[in-house]
């Protein structure tokens, strides 16, 4: 009963001493964490859009730089001229030769109706008919014209650069092919740290470059493109292993195109990271430290409650014991005086008329012997019920115990001679298992004589007949304590705690007065000792007396 | 005989009676009254041995106040105290005023006759020259003082 609700206290307290210390530092922890995460998102997604800008405007560059060359070849050259494959065979050695890393792989001249005049370059493409090329048409009406990757004739990644020329009434395409290394090359200097990545889509989210992971050139990526607003923009996004991304998106060829630079979230820590894994290890040692402090304090705590509260519930137990038997003291004084009085009016009655029946004449009367037996038995039941009342007497009495220098072994010893007939009668063995290191004790022989003539005569009346009574002494620090304990029927549970209570007895009618255990009890406390009873039913019943060793005085 | 002369105090009109019947028979001086006035008004017309005094329940004053009115007026008289009741402190005080001795009821009518006999000698003691000769049959011969009385009740 008890326990569970000190269980439950216990708990209670717990939880909220941890709730109102911990709670606060777990907030703190989180906004410290938020706070970090906001930050490091905030550096991040700046890194990125700083790379991917820079990077977007070197890419920009490198494209308006081809498409200018192209442009310019165009002004300045006639169609008639460029038209002739000796001629551009020429022009495009001179400008591999003029300009390096130009990456342009081949040339052509193509006519108004897609006829490619012209060629120069590795591939024997003389001849070809681009009219049905969707490109054609594009170039045709805005003039420059910078396609997707594709794989084309030559089955070999590559875009190509082409731009429009007049000459009079009727148009022409120049046409480069860029070298698609070349570019990746420039695309892949953006491809930072361990988790960055970087290239290119298309507005289908198709890849124009060959990124670091997941994927091929040309193969799908998993970037929508419609996510990413207008210039340079960062997005999140998770990846496939549950991790975020961060993703830079910056538009190129007149927004035909995008640069995608990404980076894992977790990657860039650096100092930031390091702060905040600080912040958060504290925050959790300090959480430990305060879940352990609490658990500590009110573990201590309520084992000095219980402890208390089970010496005060000792304590009061014994003073409900004292006050009942204080209570029934005064009743029994009560008692015994009010039938002391009448039970001698009787005894002397019985004896007058004792006296009387002597003086009297019919001596010889057949009565006579019936009068006097008759007397006789009343004078004797006065007695009996005398000593009960007297019992009664002494149990309210105040028992001041006085001094003498006491051998425990010496007055059991005694004690068990004057019951060793009694129990011999009933076929039982009193066994002596005597301490011989006692010493002599100042105490009440007579009382002490008289608890343990009480204590062994209830054991011979537990065993009834065939048994054996074990006396046993010992010393125990400053205790001697005497064990008697028998081999009879025992207690059982639901009675042990009546026994030491006055007028309770379990024996026959008339036979017991339901007192001698519990003057024993009163005898011994006063002394400043203890009774306890050990029974197990069944197994017998051994009372063992507590006494303090008090030494008598040195005269 | 000039025998001893007994004053036998209780309310219990009863038992007063019978037990001053059974003192006259055997032979001794033996007078009851009901209260402790009656009591001193006897102290003071004669002189007696013995007062049995009943005293009543704890703290009962009037038994412990006669007791010390006893006293005051024969000083010599030996009292033994008779109670229904053991109240240690009630007797302490009887004692200390002077009490020779204190029973409980009831009591072995033997014992009585020897706790009488008992403060008979003390008396005696006290009375040794008047009463020298008598101390001495008192000691040697008590049966011959009690007449009659032996341990089963029987006469002789």
């Amino acid at each position: 009963m008890k326990r569970t609700l000190y269980k439950k206290l216990k708990i209670k307290l717990i939880s909220i001493t941890l709730v109102v210390s911990i709670g606060p530092l777990v907030l703190l922890g989180a906004a410290i964490y938020y706070q970090f995460n906001k930050i490091y998102k905030a550096q991040i997604e700046d890194q990125i859009l700083h790379l991917a800008k820079s990077e977007s405007n070197a890419l920009d560059v490198f494209l308006k730089e081809r498409t200018s060359i192209l442009a310019m070849i165009v002004e300045t050259q006639s169609f008639e001229m460029l038209s002739k494959q000796q001629n551009l065979s020429h022009l495009f050695k001179a400008v591999n030769r003029r300009t390096e890393g130009l990456g342009l792989v081949d040339l052509g001249i193509i006519d108004q109706h897609g006829q490619q005049l012209a060629y120069a370059g590795p591939y024997s493409l003389y001849g070809l008919n681009y009219f049905e090329q969707p490109w054609f048409d594009e170039v045709m009406r805005r003039g420059t014209y910078i396609s997707d990757v594709y794989m084309g004739f030559r089955q070999v990644p590559h875009f190509i650069i082409a731009v429009k020329g007049e000459s009079g009434s009727s148009n022409w395409i120049l046409r480069a092919t860029i070298d698609s290394e070349i570019f990746n090359r420039l695309v892949r200097s953006a491809q930072v740290g361990g988790t960055g990545d970087a290239y290119i889509i298309n507005q289908e989210g198709f890849f124009q470059t060959s990124p670091r992971f997941d994927g091929a050139v040309l193969s799908r990526s998993n970037i929508n493109t419609q996510r990413f607003g207008e210039g340079t923009t960062v997005v999140e996004q998770k990846d496939s292993k549950g991790g975020t991304r961060f993703i830079g998106g910056s538009w190129l060829k007149g927004d035909d195109w995008m640069l995608v630079v990404s980076q894992a979230g977790r990657e860039k820590s650096g100092w930031m990271g390091g702060a905040r894994n600080t912040a958060i290890l504290i925050i959790v040692i300090g959480g430990v430290a305060i879940l352990l402090a609490i658990v500590l304090i009110s573990h201590t705590l309520f084992r000095h409650l219980e402890r208390s509260d089970r010496e005060i519930g000792e304590l009061s137990a014994q003073m409900i014991q004292q006050d009942k038997l204080a209570a029934l003291g005064k009743m029994a004084t009560g008692i015994a005086h009010e039938i002391n009085n009448p039970l001698a009016v009787i005894g002397e009655k019985a004896g007058w008329m004792a006296d009387l029946l002597a003086d009297e004449e019919f001596q010889n009367s057949q009565n006579y012997m019936e009068f006097a037996t008759s007397i006789e038995k009343i004078e004797e039941h006065v007695d009996r019920a005398k000593k009960i009342t007297h019992s009664m007497l002494g149990f309210a009495r105040r028992m001041e115990p006085r001094l003498d220098d006491v051998e425990i072994n010496t007055v059991l010893d005694r004690t068990i001679e004057m019951l060793n007939n009694h129990a011999r009668i009933n076929n039982i063995e009193i066994r002596k298992r005597y301490s011989d290191q006692l010493p002599v004790i100042a105490s009440d022989e007579s009382q002490l004589q008289q608890v343990f003539m009480n204590l062994i005569n209830n054991a011979v009346d537990a065993i009834g007949n065939d048994g054996i009574i074990e006396v046993t002494t010992k010393r125990k620090d400053q205790w001697l304590i005497i064990g008697i304990s028998d081999d009879g029927p025992g207690i059982p549970r639901s009675v042990q705690k009546r026994v030491f209570d006055p007028f309770y007895t379990t024996k026959p009618n008339g036979k017991g007065t339901g007192l001698g255990l519990s003057i024993s009890y009163r005898i011994i406390e006063k002394m400043g000792g203890n009774i306890r009873l050990e029974s197990e039913e069944g197994q017998g019943t051994a009372f063992l007396v507590y006494l303090p060793v008090v030494l008598p005085e040195k005269k | 005989m000039n025998t001893f002369r007994i004053l036998v105090v209780d309310d219990e009109i009863d038992f007063q009676e019978t037990i001053v019947n059974r003192l006259k028979k055997r032979n001794l001086h033996a007078i009851g009254v009901a209260s402790g006035e009656d009591a001193i008004q006897a102290l003071e017309d004669e002189l007696y041995d013995v007062v049995l005094l009943d005293i009543k329940m704890p703290g009962g004053m009037d038994g412990i106040e006669t007791l010390r009115e006893i006293k005051r007026i024969q000083p010599l008289v030996e009292v033994l105290l008779l109670t229904g009741h053991a109240s240690v402190e009630t007797s302490i005080e009887g004692m200390k005023q002077g009490a020779f001795d204190y029973l409980i009821k009831p009591v072995k009518f033997d014992d009585l006759l020897n706790k009488m006999a008992q403060a008979f000698q003390k008396k005696a003691a006290h009375d040794s020259k008047i009463r020298d000769a008598k101390i001495q049959e008192l000691i040697r011969y008590p049966s011959r003082v009690f007449g009659q009385e032996e341990e089963d009740g029987k006469d002789f």
